[in-house]
């Protein structure tokens, strides 16, 4: 291609000569951004649209047969089945407490790391944080569901510390219970925390490391005692990262079946139900149905988050 | 008697094309019959289970690939599914010639257009298949066969001879709670299947206890029978540990959970025993349902020719005998029992063949049926998962 004859810019407005993209830039910004808005747009939403637009097919109960009458049935039976909505309840609920255990647990980690430890010591917490993450997930669910077990280390480090009567009170309680650790809720939102963690930790870290050095100062100057700069300063610039952090933790934990299904009690969540409805049952309008639960669950989480300002710390 | 459940068999091929069109309608059946036996085509490619065709690479006496490879001058690739629904949506979206498929995925396959007829003029081992298999509801429609069987296998109760002095003999002893003879009572120390289909065995004990529920097949059920096999599973919700879904975890599990029986394949029982722990299994008075599967030929298969080869391979005895050694099923030409090494005189024993005739073998259960109108599978669906979170 020859090379193109450029005006010099000082003397001629851009729009009289030069190559066609030069002189429309809106015609080169569409063709940029056509290729990532046909994939938001067709690939993303449409699918999101089909899912919407499929929960509205009825489905026969006597032949199981996908019939073409829309029908808000499906939906309705989100809320109205009894069996329905334990399971959004159960997936929220855990998704919820999940959420704020990892908080409670990544604050304290991502302060140390953000405050005390600097250069390569910093370098190596933060490695430490995020090794879990280069294994397999689904090697270290499977782990852990040995780890619970009623034979696996944690029954063997209660019985040699002749705590097993606490072990047994805390399975005998009613819902978190179980007839083991890996066969109860309890067991399952362990693994959880442990799985989502590293993802509460690094924006809480992220938030900290932002945090100006000089108001600390300020605020011991003016004579704040270390807890009240904790509080009033350090805490309320801390939260925009906390709120990042429980977006991944309360979205990941809502959409995931594979936890549920290899630790815990029985019972199903969103997740699972999307996949046995649309696997083998082959009712899709219910499968549908469900898929759009988290859709609108994290969108609502979405919209709380970002006026807490989770979206400036990620 | 599965006509009307043509549309939900093709909507479960799950391809995006067809979840955003619901109505489509069947294609005319294409792909004819194979007439005669041509010369190979030096490729085969299979969609099997883990542990179906095995060419010696986790241990080398388990090969019967290569042998067949050398004979046929086929070279055969196997692509390993994990569930009925992989096995359908890899076979809809095409390049393969053959499927090892079980009784729920084998009628989709059929009825959506996507398996084709088999010549059995050019199979002549057929014969030799046991004729309870030959034209099981699952592999042949309206007289037509769609495949070859190639194994079976039941489903077993699994039981810890540490809780049991003396081996139960019904299955009982997983839908009511009691006290076993190692004293302590069975509550939380036994495990159920977490498919729906695990319905059918409430409905078969039913069937033996209550005759007064007139169920005559577990797989179609009144309203009334119905709701009798939910009740019995609701009490048993209250003495499960767990829903098992996975073989090898179950095999965790009965390793280091304590716990005292569950219904299961003989794979874990076989893997158990290996492992030298305290595990028996049997087939209870009331009988017990199982699994049947086949092999069966892709309508746009691309080495038919080899396929066919590989079809009549299957059947003999020394393979359908190496298998079962293999995968803890059962051969489903019965002179496999004698003719392999690696399962030994007793194998087809220990895989418990003489349950054969108190098998229900697994068949998905739809609204038309002997008895009038029966509860369809995607009921059994959302109900089961209700009593499994407690309902």
């Amino acid at each position: 291609m020859a090379a193109p004859f450029l005006p010099k810019p000082s003397l001629q407005k851009p729009a009289a000569h030069g190559p066609l993209l030069y002189r429309r830039p809106v015609l080169a910004l569409l063709l940029l951004l056509v290729p990532p808005l046909l994939w938001l747009g067709v690939l993303y939403l449409g699918s999101l649209l089909g899912l919407l637009v499929y929960s509205l097919y009825s489905i026969d109960d006597f032949t199981g047969q996908v019939g073409n009458v829309l029908t808000l049935d499906t939906l309705k039976s989100l809320f109205t089945a009894p069996s329905n909505v334990d399971v959004i309840v159960r997936t929220v609920l855990m998704a919820l407490i999940v959420t704020l255990a990892c908080a409670v647990i990544a604050f304290p980690v991502a302060y140390f790391v953000a405050f005390h430890t600097r250069g390569p010591r910093k370098a190596l917490w933060v490695l430490l944080i995020t090794l879990p993450l280069w294994a397999s997930y689904l090697v270290r669910v499977y782990a852990w569901r040995l780890i619970l077990a009623q034979e696996g280390v944690i029954s063997w480090v209660t019985a040699k510390l002749h705590l097993s009567w606490l072990l047994d009170e805390v399975l005998r309680l009613p819902v978190l219970g179980g007839p083991s650790l890996s066969s109860s809720y309890l067991g399952m939102f362990l693994v959880f925390v442990y799985v989502w963690l590293p993802f509460m930790i690094l924006p809480i870290q992220a938030a900290l490391e932002r945090v100006p050095r000089s108001l600390i100062q300020a605020s011991a100057d003016l004579g704040a005692r270390p807890a009240q700069t904790f509080r009033r300063v350090i805490l309320p610039l801390a939260v925009p990262g906390v709120a990042a952090g429980s977006v991944f933790t309360f979205s990941l934990t809502l959409g995931d079946y594979i936890i549920p299904g290899v630790v815990g009690a029985p019972g199903f969540f969103i997740g699972q139900m999307v996949y046995t409805q649309q696997g083998t049952a082959g009712n899709l309008p219910l499968a549908a149905a469900f898929s759009l639960v988290p859709i609108v669950i994290v969108g609502v989480y979405l919209a709380l988050a970002r006026k807490a300002g989770a979206f400036d710390a990620l | 008697m599965f006509r009307s459940t043509n549309r939900q068999w093709m909507l479960l091929g799950s391809s995006l094309w067809m979840m955003l069109s619901p109505l489509q309608v069947a294609s005319a059946q294409s792909g004819a019959m194979l007439g005669a036996l041509g010369k190979g085509e030096g490729q085969l490619s299979v969609i099997a289970w883990a542990g179906y065709l095995e060419r010696g690479a986790s241990d080398k006496a388990y090969d019967w690939l290569t042998p067949f490879e050398k004979q046929s001058g086929c070279k055969v690739s196997v692509k390993v599914a994990g569930s009925s629904d992989e096995m359908v949506s890899l076979m809809n979206q095409g390049g393969y010639d053959l499927v090892t498929a079980s009784g729920d995925a084998s009628l989709r396959l059929v009825y959506g257009n996507k398996v084709q007829q088999i010549n059995l003029g050019l199979i002549p081992s057929y014969a030799k298949i046991n004729p309870k298999l030959q034209s099981a509801p699952w592999n042949t429609v309206d007289g037509k066969h769609y495949g070859v069987p190639y194994q079976w296998g039941p489903n077993v109760l699994m039981y810890s001879t540490k809780a049991f002095k003396t081996p139960p003999t019904s299955w009982a002893v997983v839908f009511k709670e009691q006290t076993l003879s190692d004293g302590k009572s069975n509550k939380g120390r036994i495990q159920a299947y977490y498919g729906p289909i695990y319905i059918a065995d409430a409905a078969l004990y039913l069937m033996k206890t209550q005759p007064a529920l007139g169920i005559k097949n577990p797989y179609e059920l009144n309203e009334v029978q119905y709701k009798a096999a939910l009740e019995l599973l609701r009490g048993q919700r209250k003495l499960v540990q767990r829903y098992w879904n996975d073989a090898n975890a179950q095999v965790q599990d009965f390793t280091n959970e304590g716990l005292a029986a569950s219904p299961t394949w003989p794979f874990q029982v076989n893997t158990l025993q290996a492992n030298k722990q305290p595990i028996a299994s049997v087939v209870p008075v009331e009988g017990a349902t199982g699994w049947a599967d086949t092999t069966m030929l892709h309508v746009d298969a691309k080495h038919p020719n080899c396929a066919y080869k590989w079809l009549e391979y299957s059947l003999s005895p020394r393979v359908q005998g190496d298998v079962a050694a293999w995968f803890g099923s059962l051969p489903a030409v019965p002179a496999g029992c004698q003719a392999s090494a690696l399962l030994g005189k007793d194998g087809c024993k220990t895989n418990n063949y003489e349950a054969f005739d108190k098998i229900y073998f697994w068949k998905t259960p739809v609204a038309k049926c002997a008895q009038g109108a029966c509860v369809p599978y995607n009921r059994w669906v959302s109900d089961y998962i209700a009593i499994q979170g407690g309902r």
